[in-house]
């Protein structure tokens, strides 16, 4: 096994552990660490890292976790991934867990945030309002006040005063984390064969359930073997994946949309882990306010950010080009608000425009493809039929 | 039962504004007046009135849209223009009568927006919403108050520093802009200051009935009372009158010890007094409700009529406070409440009302009130040891109210409510 195969198998099961083992050894280690779950799409992991924290995405249970008793708590036309979650801390995968926060992002998770509160699981349940107001002193100094409330929880816990320097400290580290990933990105783009989307995928994620040093490591080494000439470039073309920013799809789906003919050069899968573009500033003597600073002026576009200054089809289609894409496949989980209520607006917009696209929906427990397979790989003869150009990754 | 009600005075006074505000939308070119799209929970009539701009709230357009039977067609418009069948079906009604000509529910055209005004209030679709308007208004001066949420079962001094911040330098110059008009401090006090008296008399409203019999259905004739207060009359010397009117003539009934009254006229006895979570359906509104009073059974109080603001616990506007005060109301609406509070709130009603049954309305495409509520329904269940019922419909989406299912659910249910009451009746004869 190579050490890239290595690499990704083991980041493979890590990222898939439902039972967050890794979070557990590592808080086992020493005293006074402390484990803190969150949920799509962003939240500042900085501040968990400066207080000694590992921070630990919850993107649900996928197609591994069998749903007994979380049904019982979602109707049946709510997306799928609160009852895998439920099922998860009901099934104990996260007592180890010390608090968990909640990014806002929907009415799901939102509420989700108060049952955790409600059946008191972990010592602390913070539902992270994030500003909508981006002026820096209304919308930033309320995003600081925010930060310093889960500071304050996870002081409760371990007692660790946070400084400045601690804070820069992560930051530094995250802003390596964001930039290797940018890197791999660049890098797919160009060559999209040598790491797979599937690979790739397991790479990106387990950087959200292990700590950020350890995850630096591996992308940097990733980054090294996608360097050299490796794999053998195919007839596909080349897409924007759109719309799976939270449940996330089963591996099979994200395998069977490159199988059908795409390299998927940019998505939003791990939306968090990107979601500040460019460095924060690392040297600050108030790194709370570099954080919202970062957040307010240079987040990437999300479902969850009111969008009316910047609209959100004039970033995607410019990701489009910036990627050079023949294309659009927008994916939402069923019954997800936030992409199924953008997708007429990127839609209508890129019908306008000229712009290819296709849509479906999928749910994280469900492995059958064979449809959206076929649908993705008509899209893709489509473009490489009536392309002007001929699809330019088919050429080394 | 009794035949059709006649009107009571309290009925000609609302539907009296009500026009009127349809009046004023109707002649707006001739007016001049600014028009202020925004929504229901979270409004900010006092500042819309002190600007004196007119209010159109597009969820009223689509239930109002859904009771004339026209909602059908709207969404299946919208989903003709990539709108999902899965989403919020008030969305899809609004943009479905938009893309036809955005004529009204009273048949004439509602004017387009000088100002879309998302005081964003415990709905994530609000938002998703008024980004959709944006594109088909592009002219519109777009104005966002981020409400926060009350996480934490509270409402901190930071949280509304947050919104004052935002009401000062964000909302209020824009809307100074728009309408040409200056702000007042002195008559938003003044507005104010009526918004608490409407307050107050809507909350004794809702107080009588802890009666026995309850003189009122608080859920669907609530949502009618709910009315003007919170479309853009809050603030208004005219809803104090009707809401006084309208405590005068319950009280009435009160003393002559009656129930209340429903689309059949008077409901002969009170056999059950249940408290109902979640929206009403609006497409079979009355065939729904009739299910209800046919069995004598009467909501004493339900959590929708506090979509608009929760007044029961005392909370109300203060001109002493009036930014703070506006803040804290958009905070204070019941989807902004977190799941603990809600629960905490249905289980006083339940107790106070002295309620023998809680039951869900389980809207399919509203997740702000249905993400958590079979988890609520239980809690209260396991807590207060009452029976509850569960049911499912939609709000205007006809495709999605299936009468046999509903009726025979909540007959099942009163069956059960009634042996209980059987057993409870022997136990203490
Ligand atoms: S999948 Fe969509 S609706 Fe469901 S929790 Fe995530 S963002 Fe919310
Ligand atoms: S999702 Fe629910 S609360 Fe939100 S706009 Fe629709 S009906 Fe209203």
């Amino acid at each position: 096994m190579s050490n890239l195969e290595s690499i990704i198998q083991s980041c493979k099961e890590v990222a898939f552990d439902l039972d967050f083992k890794q979070a557990k050894a590592w808080k086992g280690e020493s005293p006074g660490r402390i484990v803190v779950g969150y949920l799509p799409i962003y939240m500042p992991r900085e501040i968990v890292h400066a207080a000694g924290g590992l921070p630990v995405g919850i993107f649900g249970g996928g197609d591994r976790k069998p749903i007994v008793k979380g049904d019982a708590y979602y109707q049946s036309y709510i997306c799928h991934i609160p009852r895998s979650v439920m099922e998860m801390v009901l099934d104990h995968q996260m007592d180890h867990f010390d608090g968990f926060v909640f990014p806002s992002i929907c009415d799901v998770i939102r509420n989700l945030s108060g049952m955790f509160k409600q059946h008191g699981f972990g010592r602390f349940v913070k539902y992270l309002d994030l500003p909508q107001n981006f002026v820096p002193e209304i919308g930033g100094r309320f995003y600081i006040h925010e930060m310093e409330h889960i500071l304050r929880y996870m002081r409760e816990v371990n007692g660790k005063e946070v400084t400045a320097e601690d804070l820069n400290h992560s930051i530094r580290l995250y802003n390596r984390n964001r930039e290797l990933i940018e890197q791999i990105y660049d890098l797919r783009e160009e060559f999209p064969w040598r790491l797979s989307l599937e690979e790739w995928y397991y790479v990106l994620r387990a950087g959200t359930v292990i700590p950020v040093e350890e995850h630096n490591e591996r992308l940097h080494a990733v980054l090294e073997a996608i360097r050299q000439p490796i794999g053998t470039p195919q007839d596909r073309i080349k897409v924007v994946l759109s719309g799976a920013f939270c449940e996330q799809p089963a591996i099979g789906l994200i395998k069977a949309i490159e199988d059908a003919g795409c390299y998927v050069v940019e998505d939003d899968l791990m939306l968090g882990s990107r979601m500040i573009l460019g460095p924060i500033d690392d040297q600050s003597d108030d790194p709370l306010e570099a954080i919202a600073h970062a957040y307010l002026t240079r987040s990437r576009y999300s479902s969850s950010i009111y969008d009316v200054h910047q609209p959100k089809e004039d970033r995607l289609e410019a990701l489009v080009q910036q990627r050079n894409a023949s294309g659009v496949i927008f994916a939402s989980a069923s019954f997800c608000d936030p992409s199924l209520l953008d997708a007429p607006i990127f839609q209508n917009a890129f019908n306008v425009r000229g712009l290819r696209y296709i849509a479906f929906q999928y749910s994280e427990n469900i492995n059958q493809f064979k449809v959206i397979k076929e649908q993705v790989g008509a899209f893709a003869d489509s473009i490489k039929l009536w392309e002007d150009e001929p699809a330019e990754v088919s050429i080394a | 039962m009794s035949k059709e009600a006649i009107k009571e005075k309290s009925m000609i006074l609302q539907k009296e504004m009500v026009e009127g505000l349809f009046n004023e939308l109707d002649r707006v070119q001739e007016t001049g007046k600014k028009v202020c799209y925004t929504f229901v929970p979270g409004n900010l009539s006092e500042l819309i009135r002190c600007f004196d701009m007119l209010p159109v709230y597009p969820e009223i357009n689509a239930l109002q849209n859904a009771m004339r039977k026209k909602s059908a067609g709207y969404i299946k418009e919208a989903e003709r223009h990539a709108h999902s069948e899965d989403v919020c079906t008030y969305v899809k009604c609004d943009i479905g009568m938009m893309i036809k000509g955005n004529i009204g529910p009273t048949g004439s055209k509602i004017p387009d927006p000088d100002v879309l005004l998302l005081s964003y209030t415990g709905c994530f679709t609000f938002m998703k919403w008024f980004e959709t308007l944006k594109r088909s208004y592009p002219n519109a001066e777009v104005i966002m108050l981020h409400t926060p949420y009350q996480e934490n079962g509270e409402m901190t001094p930071q949280m509304t520093a947050y919104m004052v911040q935002q009401l000062e330098q964000e909302v209020i110059p824009k809307m100074e802009k728009v309408s040409g008009v200056k702000f007042d401090p002195e008559k938003l006090k003044k507005i104010l200051g009526l918004a608490r008296e409407a307050q107050d008399w809507i909350a004794r409203i809702f107080e009588t009935t802890k009666h026995r019999p309850s003189p009122i259905d608080a859920y669907f004739a609530g949502v009618y009372y709910i009315g003007p207060i919170n479309i853009g009359f809050r603030g208004t010397p005219e809803a104090v009158a009707y809401y006084k009117e309208l405590y005068n003539e319950i009280m009435e009934r009160v003393l002559q010890g009656l129930g209340p009254i429903t689309p059949e006229g008077e409901m002969p006895e009170e056999k059950y007094r249940l408290v109902v979570e979640g929206p009403p359906n609006w497409t079979n509104f009355r065939e729904f409700w009739k299910i209800f009073y046919d069995m004598g059974a009467v909501i004493v109080a339900s959590s929708y009529t506090k979509v608009g603001g929760v007044y029961d616990l005392g909370w109300r506007h203060d001109p002493d406070r009036p930014l703070e005060s506006l803040a804290e109301y958009c905070m204070n609406c019941y989807t902004n409440l977190n799941i603990p509070q809600r629960i905490s709130l249905l289980s006083k009603l339940i107790k106070e009302y002295h309620a023998d049954g809680y039951v869900t309305n389980s809207i399919k495409s509203c997740n702000s009130f249905s993400a958590g509520q079979l988890a609520m329904m239980r809690e209260i269940e396991d807590k207060l040891e009452v029976p509850v019922g569960f049911i499912e419909s939609d709000l205007v989406d006809p495709r999605y109210f299936s009468y046999s299912n509903i009726k025979n659910r909540l007959e099942s249910y009163f069956q059960m409510l009634a042996q209980r009451k059987f057993i409870h009746e022997t136990q203490n004869a």
